[in-house]
């Protein structure tokens, strides 16, 4: 292993630009004569608009401009990505989303005009002047009332019932047969609470016309440049790709609330091209809340049938999932294909069958959030498995190792559709018992009740799918995109590379990990490399980052490409040493004859590319440039095993998480420094979600937790330091044999936590909490719990 | 609209502010010193932080007319000379303190006012330190572990810290 290729833990590149305040966020892009957009928003949940009034904030000093939904009623309204079918085949309910509210406001925070002046604070102030006069309608705030006959519709007509699909995998018919031989069914209830994404930098947009070339550029926080290129140009503003440019430059952390296309970039793209200005929108916090997707929302009932000897004969789920007022771009598979399609888990669950009711109400629409669906379905089976355990008495681990997906069984097909590729589940097991010390556990639990606290250990055993996606596959499935990556390996004259790579490296490392496969794959040093991204006008094409798919996919897109790179080097490296190219090797850097002293390095025949004095003109064109596009065969599979270790002290609640041991499979790891760094975030996200982190709405709709004085964003001292460390299997579809890393942390954890509380809570009778367990959810447990505390 | 002077980064600078102008938005907006971020719009998240008179203080909860005459440093002061970074900078790179950089800023501003009280932080001084500076991306890990390694290098110790 050389000390910058696959497998080092490379310090990473980006770094001193970052620790120096030299980044590049589009708030920190400044354009001459730049005006400022401020985004009037609802403060109702649903209201019908009988009237706008803007003459004031029109007349305001230092206002350019202020437009309603009326103004854009020529441009299309934001599309959604994937279509997804009713049981019965027909198509989903997607009602139009225009960019500014028509008639109807659907959410607290939904758009309804916007005021473009020479300074943020004159827009902001000509907006308060704006008079909008609503009718206000009763709302539906949560999915139990939008399903409530008679209930309020969100759409009207366009979506009766307030229903987006009802769908389903499987035959329920013979799942329901398994059920008949079953000894055991075990049932249970659960809530995969709302979240809030936050990315801590805030979304941002700047449009910019110009009218000299008539091109249009957006700047935008953006995970997928180039789709979004593809949905405003195509679907919104109708601009074709090359007059629109779209610019996502240093990204401030994105966790899925990036990938969207959102109003807020069509609005001043649009407003630019009439104002002839650029024009500048950040959110500020409280306006994020109300207005970038959020995530999970799913309310799931589930019956798991298990033979005499534990084994899990059949499963059925049924859920509800909330799709927001609008469907943001991949609302509609996150709890479908991203979800469904994950239930039978590191299991060898026979027969599954899964119906999921997509709803629409009256809150911000919700798409895909670290994880995305993967991590309902987790949560789920790990939380009824342990509760199978605890109903069968038998032990947690036992009732997993039976059901476990053998080593020796892949490929695996599994009855949801997927057929994964490789994996050890025993080994991540093992080895996450071993460094949580499992067994000492019963110890420990004894030390602490000494000390009056409750001690509980809890686990979950996990896959799963990534690396998104073979374009076949999803295109069947009802994407309305391919899943493919792109890259470009330009060689310069001096043999230093640029890789234009259309993955969107928002925290993950890309010009670390990637320039490492570069200085691997060509020898050179890896500050010969420049990794370049996020700009539709220098590279060619992308599908971005999300679904951990920057390595699996585009990493192997620019694998692709350095093989072409070689494979024409190793042409003019014959030529230079009169050798015949089958005769010449490559390795570190160095062409050689076999059976020769003959050598040229890397350098020289990138040179000889540019200044073809002596060069094999008639076979081959000069320069060194490569493109590929790649898409994948199959998805990814990463699982591993999470175990979590708390206290609760019984007289106020508060759990204390003393250990959280991760041993995930990612595949190949490239940078081990960069994927621990990925599953540490991903695991104190997946702790928010089950302890502290929850956004709630009242019934009005109103958002109660829109700040964060409200929502509980985990901080430094809700963590101990965690233990995570890989265990791989190699993907068996990919040349590298990656398989992601960047959701792991988050799609394992939250029943791992869950289940640790429920097993110290277990003694005093406790056999539900729901996410997330706060302090007083656990206090109100404990009160009312079965089985008294043990007095002190 | 008043004018408002101050040391920044050991340069003179001076703008015209409203009254309202948060020293933020003077940070960023007159003097384009865009490595000071702002991450909420409620004083939580620390984005902001900067040196005022060499103490750590959230700019986004002080008028830029308050800090008129005041020393500032941001992070681009940060690092003596040339293009060297502050140990505590070094230590976030060694150690793998960040990823999306956006909190970054804060987080070092906010450690150095740490080490310059408390010399040598226990793990669990640094968390409870770290109370006022929310990062979505790291899960504090490594940015725990690059506080302590700062620390030790501010203290000379820089061999024993790696
Ligand atoms: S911007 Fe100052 S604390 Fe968040
Ligand atoms: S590194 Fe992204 S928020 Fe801290």
């Amino acid at each position: 292993m050389s000390a910058t290729g696959i497998g080092a833990a490379v310090k990473r590149k980006e770094d001193f630009r970052f620790l120096t305040g030299r980044g590049n966020y589009t708030d920190d892009i400044n354009q001459p004569g730049q005006t400022y957009a401020y985004i009037l928003r609802s403060p109702h949940a649903h209201a019908k608009i009988n009237g706008i009034n803007t003459d004031a904030a029109k007349a305001a000093k230092g206002v350019l401009a202020v437009f309603t939904g009326e103004d854009m009623a020529g441009v299309g309204g934001i599309p959604c990505g994937w279509g997804v079918n009713n049981k019965d085949g027909s198509p989903m309910n997607e009602p139009p989303h225009p960019a500014l509210a028509i008639g109807k406001v659907r959410h607290v925070g939904d758009q309804v005009a916007v005021v473009v002046a020479e300074s943020y604070a004159k827009a902001k102030d000509a907006a308060e002047l704006i008079e909008v006069d609503y009718t206000e309608l009763p709302a539906v705030a949560h999915m139990e009332a939008a399903l409530a006959a008679g209930a309020p519709l969100v759409h009207d007509d366009a979506a009766p019932g307030n229903l987006c699909y009802d769908w389903e995998l499987g035959d329920e018919a013979e799942v329901d047969a398994e059920f008949k031989n079953a000894a055991h069914v075990v049932s249970i209830d659960l809530t995969n609470n709302r979240l809030v994404p936050n990315a801590m930098e805030p979304r941002a947009a700047i449009g910019d016309y110009n009218k000299g070339t008539g091109e249009y550029t957006l700047y935008t926080t953006s995970q997928n440049p180039h789709v979004i290129r593809l949905l405003m140009g195509a679907f919104v503003l109708q601009i074709p790709e090359h007059k629109l440019r779209v610019v996502a430059p240093d990204v401030g952390g994105g966790f899925g609330s990036k990938i969207y296309h959102y109003a807020e970039e069509a609005i001043v793209t649009w407003a630019a091209g009439k104002v002839r200005r650029p024009i500048k929108w950040v959110a500020e916090r409280s306006e994020s809340f109300l207005s970038d997707a959020h995530g999970r929302d799913h309310i799931s009932h589930a019956d798991l049938a298990i033979d005499a000897d534990g084994k899990f004969l059949g499963l059925k789920v049924y859920t509800k999932a909330n799709m927001g007022a609008y469907l943001s771009t991949f609302s509609t598979c996150v709890p479908t294909y991203l979800y469904a399609t994950l239930l039978a888990g590191v299991y060898t669950t026979p027969k599954i069958y899964a119906n999921v009711k997509a709803i629409f109400t009256n809150t911000v629409p919700v798409d895909a959030y670290r994880g995305a669906g993967r991590p309902e379905a987790t949560y789920l089976l790990e939380r009824l498995v342990s509760k199978a355990a605890r109903q069968l008495g038998m032990d947690q681990v036992d009732i997993r190792r039976k059901n476990f997906i053998p080593a020796d069984a892949f490929p695996y097909q599994t009855p949801v559709a997927l057929q994964y590729d490789s994996g050890d589940y025993e080994a991540t097991l093992k080895k996450a018992m071993e460094l949580a010390d499992w067994n000492g556990f019963p110890a420990r639990k004894a030390e602490a009740a000494g000390r009056g606290k409750l001690r509980g250990i809890g686990i979950s055993t996990y896959l799963e799918a990534c690396g998104i996606a073979p374009s076949a596959v999803v295109g069947s499935l009802g994407a309305r995109a391919g899943l493919f990556e792109s890259a470009n390996v330009r060689v310069h004259p001096t043999g230093s590379v640029t890789i234009y790579t259309g993955s969107h490296s928002h925290g993950q490392g890309h010009e670390t990990t990637f320039a490492q496969l570069v200085s691997e794959t060509l020898g050179i040093p890896i500050d010969n490399v420049t990794i370049d991204h996020g700009d539709t006008n220098r590279i060619a094409f992308g599908m971005g980052t999300y679904g951990s798919r920057s390595l699996a996919v585009g990493g192997e897109a620019i694998m692709k490409a350095l093989g072409k790179v070689v494979d024409k080097a190793s042409k003019i490296a014959a030529h230079l040493m009169e050798a015949s190219p089958e005769d010449v090797e490559f390795k570190d850097g160095k062409f050689t004859v076999a059976g020769t002293d003959k050598e040229v390095d890397f350098g020289t025949v990138a040179l000889t590319a540019y200044v073809p004095h002596n060069y094999p003109h008639e076979t081959l064109e000069p320069g060194l440039e490569e493109n590929a596009f790649y898409d994948p065969m199959n998805f990814t599979y990463p699982g591993g095993c999470h175990i979590c270790e708390v206290e609760i002290d019984p007289d106020t609640g508060v759990t204390q998480v003393i250990n959280m041991t991760a041993v995930d499979d990612v595949g190949r790891v490239i940078n081990p420094m960069i994927v621990e760094g990925q599953i540490h975030g991903g695991l104190a996200q997946g702790i928010g979600q089950a302890l502290l982190e929850s956004c709630e709405y009242d019934e009005s709709g109103q958002l109660i937790s829109g700040s964060y004085m409200d929502y509980c964003m985990p901080r430094a001292d809700n963590f101990p330091g965690f233990q995570a460390t890989t265990e791989s299997t190699l993907c068996a579809h990919n040349s590298l044999g990656v398989k992601g890393c960047g959701e792991v942390g988050a799609i394992g954890s939250p029943p791992a936590v869950i289940n640790a509380v429920l097993d110290a809570l277990a003694d005093l009778g406790v056999e539900d909490i729901s996410m997330p367990a706060t302090p007083q959810k656990i206090w109100q447990a404990i009160q009312s719990a079965s089985v008294p505390a043990a007095a002190e | 609209m008043p004018t408002v002077s101050m040391t920044v980064n050991g340069k003179q600078m001076s703008g015209d502010v409203e009254s309202r102008t948060l020293l933020a938005q003077f940070i960023r907006e007159t003097l384009d010193l865009t490595g000071t971020h702002i991450g909420c719009d409620t004083s939580q998240c620390g984005a902001c932080v900067v040196h005022v008179n060499g103490d750590s203080v959230k700019s986004c909860t002080m008028l830029a007319l308050e800090a008129d005459g005041a020393d500032v440093t941001t992070i681009e002061g940060l690092a003596q000379d040339g293009d060297d970074l502050h140990p505590m900078q070094e230590a976030f790179r060694d150690n793998h303190g960040l990823q999306c950089g956006f909190c970054t800023p804060g987080m070092v501003m906010s450690a150095i006012d740490l080490v310059k009280t408390n010399p040598n932080p226990s793990e669990h001084e640094i968390r409870e330190w770290l109370e006022g500076n929310i990062c979505r991306c790291t899960g504090y890990h490594n940015i725990v572990k690059s506080i302590a390694a700062g620390a030790a290098a501010m203290r000379g110790e820089k061999a024993a810290a790696e």
